[in-house]
């Protein structure tokens, strides 16, 4: 994303906040092997720009209910910009537009009269850089509940948010203290916490362990083989071996060069089930990268 | 990416002799001492400036300082005073923190969280730049033409417009692209990630702005409008314009509402008219009423600097 490109314009940002639409999850006590797969994002032909410059082109891609899905590719290959899709993040970049179709739950993310902030309640993120509010760690949980209108005993929020997030432990007797005075790991962790409290379907990970020590990233792994049950993950990392090892389906990004412009636009080389795509992938692209000889 | 020369070689003797022996960097010494007798001198400047008012006042404040706070402007520099100076300094302070701060602090919220960065706003932004560069007896004329000539009716009929409140406004209009830039160089210095740590929880722009750029900008939003605020307390030129005075006021002038309407002085009218006097009592009266301007600016600073660090600790 290029740096001048700030959090602007309220375009596409609705300050209305419609009632919330129901979405029927298929029930969580039937084991994953013998459930359908329920598609949650079907995306097609995708492409986003950022002004003149095409960021990454003709996506196309099925994301599925409790999955953990994983993208990977060299960096500058719009894993990123691609993912801010899911959320509708990219509206605040002022100059992004995104042109072809992101069907959520058979819902076009992108019609005009799709409320981005709700998109967001169902859709959280967890950043590359962990970013809590500068609050108390109790105040950091409970704000996305209270701003979604939920009611009911905020202690027993924060409480199950953090447990979930694999921190309840560590903090438990300081939820008053700033969440600044956390270590890295446990800021990232409040983040993911921050982000299961408002109880969404789908998590947005954009490189969350990027930050971390290999102890840190190894928790937020366990925590993120944990709540799979229960949550649909997308993941993107530059960590090839994190891909293996948590990814359910992985999806490989590569850079093309316009020659005219000299620039770098992110293509989909392949999308497969993360078992295939390291062991016997279609593409040779995929299998110089994942092998090491390139990126 | 430059290459190290060939022709150093890493035996252990060159490698000594290389680290070896202090190496006495002139310049950088040069350098230093220079900014030091740049900072030294402007300490020098400010010092005989306040030793200077302070010496000359401290007959007046160290005798009647009582009386010199409550007094009257009269003939006499024995018993003169400045309690309606004070007063017209106090309610022009009530103007620019009634109206300049919230009014400057919402138009920096929009120009940074809300408008959209289109040429308008570039165009917009640098003329507020401008504005806050322009001479404040220019402000002194806008303030004449509207508060005391064409608003006559609602700022004092009975003192032809010439009252704090035209004088409130004008100020109040003079430090407002002061406050509009400074906060929104404070809202500028929060970091996106904030931002977007607000809005992935499904904030609306409006909660994120509440709950998390404000605290976040506050302290600095706060800084800078009290500099606004000291600036306007010691403005004296827009003033002369809409009409303050030294005579013909009000002998019960006191701090209620229907004293706005009255003929006014403040602080910095007080201090020009007594300094243009010969006689070497009202020299002595006109450094204690400095004295006692600057006092008031250091005070209202001290409170601004308190509730920052107030602000800050809970980060």
């Amino acid at each position: 994303m290029p740096p001048e490109a700030r959090l602007k314009s309220p375009r596409g940002v609705s300050d209305v906040k419609p009632p919330r639409l129901e979405i029927q999850r298929s029930p969580s006590d039937v084991p994953l092997t013998e459930r359908e797969e329920v598609p949650v994002f079907e995306v097609s032909d995708l492409s986003v720009y950022y002004g003149a410059f095409r960021a990454i082109r003709n996506i196309n891609i099925t994301v599925c209910e409790r999955q953990i899905t994983s993208f990977i590719g060299p960096s500058g290959c719009g894993k990123t910009t691609f993912l801010r899709c899911f959320n509708r993040m990219n509206d605040l970049v002022e100059i992004a537009r995104v042109e072809g179709k992101l069907m959520y739950h058979g819902v076009d993310l992108y019609h005009p009269e799709v409320n981005a902030v709700e998109v967001r309640r169902r859709v959280g993120m967890v950043f590359q850089k962990p970013n809590p509010f500068p609050k108390s760690i109790y105040d950091n949980i409970t704000f996305g509940p209270k701003i979604a209108g939920i009611k009911g005993d905020m202690d027993e929020i924060v409480e199950r948010s953090l447990r979930r997030a694999a921190l309840w432990d560590e903090v438990k007797d300081r939820l008053k203290a700033s969440a600044m005075g956390l270590s890295g790991g446990q800021q990232q962790r409040l983040c993911i916490a921050r982000a299961l409290a408002v109880d969404p379907e789908v998590i947005l990970m954009d490189e969350p362990c990027s930050a971390l020590d290999p102890m840190a990233t190894g928790r937020i792994e366990d925590l993120m083989e944990e709540i799979k049950s229960e949550y649909t993950i997308i993941i993107v990392t530059h960590n090839m071996q994190q891909a293996a090892r948590v990814s359910d389906m992985c999806a490989f990004f590569t850079a093309e060069v316009n020659e005219t412009s000299d620039t770098r636009t992110g293509i989909l080389v392949e999308f497969d089930k993360t078992e295939k795509m390291f062991s016997n992938p279609s593409d040779e692209r995929t299998e110089n990268y994942v092998t090491g000889r390139f990126g | 990416m430059a290459t190290p020369a060939k022709t150093l070689t890493n035996s252990p003797e060159f490698v000594r002799e290389r680290l070896q022996g202090r190496r006495f960097d002139a310049g950088g010494f040069l350098f230093r001492l220079l900014l030091l007798g740049i900072l030294l001198i402007t300490l020098l400047l400010l010092a005989v400036l306040v030793i200077e008012v302070v010496s000359g006042g401290w007959s007046v404040l160290s005798t009647r300082l009582g009386d010199f706070l409550t007094g009257k402007l009269v003939t006499s520099s024995e018993r003169a005073g400045i309690s309606q100076g004070l007063r017209g300094t106090f309610f022009i302070g009530v103007f620019v923190v009634l109206i300049a701060f919230p009014l400057g602090v919402g138009a920096a919220i929009y120009l940074e969280e809300y408008a959209p960065h289109s040429r308008l706003s570039r165009i917009i932004d640098v003329n507020i730049r401008n504005l806050a560069g322009v001479p404040s007896v220019v402000y002194g004329l806008l303030g004449f033409a509207i508060f005391v000539k064409a608003l006559r009716n609602l700022t004092g009929p009975e003192s032809n417009g010439a009252t704090v409140i035209s004088a409130g406004l004008t100020l109040a209009i003079l430090v407002l692209p002061i406050v509009i830039i400074t906060s929104a160089e404070a809202l500028r210095a929060v970091p996106d990630s904030l931002r977007e740590a607000g809005f992935a929880v499904g904030a609306t722009r409006w909660e994120v702005v509440k709950s998390h750029v404000l605290p976040y900008a506050g302290p600095g939003i706060l800084t800078g409008t009290v500099l606004a605020l000291a600036r306007a307390l010691g403005e004296a030129a827009p003033l002369i314009l809409v009409g303050a005075t030294t005579g013909f006021l009000s002998e019960g002038a006191g701090y209620g509402l229907s004293s706005l309407q009255e003929r006014f002085t403040a602080m910095p009218i007080v201090i020009y008219t007594w300094g243009g006097r010969p006689q070497a009592g009202f020299q002595n009266v006109t450094s204690a009423a400095i004295v006692v301007l600057l006092v008031v600016v250091l005070l209202a600073n001290t409170v601004a600097i308190l509730l920052r660090n107030k602000y800050e600790k809970r980060r």
